[in-house]
């Protein structure tokens, strides 16, 4: 049935039809409707669940962690300080196999305080061993969440479902809501391979001594490996009960094309727009959007992007002394392939601010400038910036 | 086969804790009590470290370690778990430290208490940073000597009196707050067994001496620990549903100064300094009305 959803009320609606048992998780903005929802869910009786109110996300994902542990599907929310509030547990989680599943409406990160999205936080635990899916739109929220707990729950991995605040935690749109007993054939029970019980007792999480450590890195990276296979397979299982089916990459009049937009999230909507455009006058120009960016699709890309003259990266993050996250990843992808189409990173919407088409033109512009000429001067750009504030031309 | 007079250890022996460690008597004294039916959460420090390295565990319950900071809050995760699932009779305990649990891990155990979840805290204090080598904590007495509360020609060790614990779980409103020593284990694990079987958030704090750490031969970590409640520095009391009963008075206290100048973290104190002690004992001791 379609209903009119939040992106944050489609996180809150996929945890629900999840059967979550245990959530735990601290408000924020812009996630504070995920757990408002969630509340009223719990307080009607829709959801039998346990809600601990805790008071910090560093609690939130301590609570999710020996909820998990313990047995039980557990779930949780944030954006921004509080992701990096969470972030030592992050690694626990991950380091523990426990399948958590955490929405994160993406939002920038302090200093200046921000409340607006971009990428910043989720990027900044980038190598947290947590898969992390990035969402177009309402409808992705959705049936990308209740992927997660499968996915999760089948390899042992956590996994965080990312979506821009207020572009979609805060904006409705139609979304189709499964039906509780269908979602109940799609997503069983939760049943942990390991459990802490008093009939039969674990150990879990000792310490890892220099002749084990590494191989319980190496067994994650592992898991991270068949994550690929695993989302893929779950994404088609989702399509046939659903119609919706999802992959790792989504290309979009890119087979033919000369220059391509890569890109994450809710630009992908926008960008497809533009590339509609593009298509009607002729011109060759394709969009990639990149769903799963933990595991990385570094062949899925690679197969999408070899044939192009240039890509154009547009990201809503930067680390800062390197380039934006998508490229560095990207342009890694392609280190050892022959072929590699030329690559220029745009910087763009950072704390919130709007990607207009008129930059998005900006960028494909400059990347069948550099098609044509076969050369890049300048890799990482900054798109919309007020130069004069900084008083630097970029 | 007969069998032995005495339950198999839940905590087993081989763990690589230190001849005379006040700590792990604290653990074996505390799931002597408490039984199968639990699960430990544990906060990093000298118990987890000792306890459980890969691939070995001393634990002959469901146990789990998660970070340092955080043995309320997944403790809770595991009593929600418990509750939402149905599963009764098994209970929560989360063990931490001082450090674990009066400073870097004071704010979820805060919300633990305050939540009102089921769970019974246990802090094993032996007042410092002992794992990482004796350094102070919020716990660590005046007087004392650490490797950051060095003893020199400006400061002469720690200059802050010990942090009031149990009070501030107790001003939360716990329906259970306890004291205890391992010199007087049928206290310790009387309050342990009834902190357990009272719904909700329960805390119980044992001074816990740590050999190297005080200072001490390991054959003295019983007697040092008597004398620390003989003397009256540390209190043996309980607090149910606000109610304050001091469950052992020494029956004539002996002066602080035989507790002190057994440990060489106390050494360096002048009598001047000492009968400072003296007085902050008497006022503590008047304020629990022992003689």
């Amino acid at each position: 049935m379609k209903q009119t959803l939040t992106g944050d009320e489609a996180a809150a609606i996929a945890a629900k039809l999840a059967r979550v048992k245990v959530i735990s998780a601290y408000p924020i903005t812009p996630q504070t409707i995920v757990v408002e929802r969630l509340s009223e869910f719990v307080a009607n009786g829709e959801l039998d669940a346990e809600f601990i109110k805790v008071e910090s996300e560093h609690s939130a994902l301590s609570a999710c962690v020996g909820a998990a542990a313990a047995g039980a599907r557990a779930f949780t929310a944030t954006s921004s300080q509080g992701l990096m509030l969470m972030s030592e547990i992050l690694f626990v989680a991950s380091g523990m196999r426990l399948p958590i599943v955490m929405a994160n409406a993406n939002r920038a990160l302090s200093a200046p305080l921000s409340i607006w999205c971009d990428w910043g936080d989720s990027m900044a635990v980038r190598d947290c061993g947590w898969v992390q899916l990035y969402c177009e739109n309402n409808q992705e929220v959705l049936d990308l969440t209740l992927q997660a707990f499968l996915v999760a729950e089948s390899l042992s991995l956590p996994v965080m479902v990312c979506f821009d605040g207020f572009i979609l935690s805060h904006t409705t749109e139609p979304v189709d809501v499964p039906k509780q007993r269908e979602v109940d054939k799609f997503l069983p029970p939760y049943k942990p391979r390991y459990v802490l019980d008093p009939k039969k007792p674990v150990t879990m999480g000792p310490m890892g001594v220099p002749e084990y450590y590494e191989e319980f890195k190496c067994m994650q990276q592992e898991a991270m490996r068949a994550a690929k296979e695993k989302l893929v397979k779950v994404g088609n299982e989702f399509g046939k009960r659903f119609g919706r089916r999802y992959k790792l990459i989504e290309r979009y009049h890119s087979d033919d094309a000369d220059v391509i937009l890569l890109t994450m999230g809710s630009l992908s909507s926008s960008a497809k727009e533009l590339i509609d455009r593009y298509r009607a006058r002729g011109e060759k120009v394709g969009l990639v959007k990149v769903r799963s960016f933990r595991p990385f699709p570094v062949r899925e890309l690679i197969d999408a992007l070899e044939h192009a003259k240039a890509v154009a990266i547009l990201e809503k993050d930067i680390s800062l002394g390197s380039a934006g996250a998508l490229f560095i990843d990207t342009a890694a992808a392609f280190i050892n392939v022959e072929k590699a189409p030329l690559m220029l990173d745009f910087i763009c919407g950072l704390g919130g601010r709007d990607v207009e088409t008129l930059q998005i033109k900006e960028a494909i512009r400059a990347a069948a400038r550099a098609a044509e000429s076969g050369e890049v001067r300048k890799a990482v750009r900054w798109l919309g910036l007020r130069e004069k504030l900084v008083g630097l031309r970029v | 086969m007969k069998e032995a007079p005495f339950p198999e250890s839940l905590v087993a022996p081989g763990h690589g804790a230190c001849a005379g460690c006040g700590c792990i008597l604290a653990m074996r004294q505390a799931l002597e009590s408490l039984g199968k039916n639990v699960i430990v959460t544990m906060a990093t420090g000298c118990m987890e470290v000792v306890t459980t390295p890969y691939p070995w565990t001393a634990w002959r319950v469901p146990w789990i370690h998660v970070a340092f900071e955080n043995a309320a809050a997944v403790a809770s995760g595991v009593s929600a778990a418990l509750k939402s699932l149905g599963k009764k009779g098994v209970k929560s305990v989360a063990i931490a430290g001082d450090g674990g649990t009066a400073d870097i891990g004071l704010q979820a155990l805060s919300g633990m208490v305050e939540r009102g979840d089921d769970v019974l805290y246990i802090c094993y204090d032996n007042e410092g940073y002992m794992n990482t080598g004796i350094q102070r904590s919020g716990l660590t007495p005046f007087g004392a000597w650490t490797t950051t509360t060095p003893v020199g020609k400006v400061k002469r060790g720690e200059d802050r009196p010990k942090k009031n614990l149990p009070a501030i779980v107790a001003a939360h409103g716990a329906p259970y707050v306890a004291t205890a020593s391992v010199a007087y284990p049928a206290d310790y694990m009387n309050k342990i067994k009834k902190a357990a079987a009272i719904g909700g958030p329960t805390y119980v704090h044992v001074l816990a001496p740590c050999t190297p750490g005080w200072r001490i031969e390991s054959n003295k970590t019983i007697e040092v620990s008597r004398l620390a409640v003989l003397t009256g520095f540390w209190v043996l009391y309980e607090i149910e549903n606000g109610k304050l009963n001091v469950t052992f008075k020494p029956p004539k206290r002996r002066p602080v100064a035989d507790y002190l100048k057994m440990q060489g973290r106390f050494k360096h104190l002048t009598d001047a300094e000492i009968a400072e002690i003296q007085r902050m004992v008497d006022g503590q001791c008047k304020r629990f009305g022992i003689e």
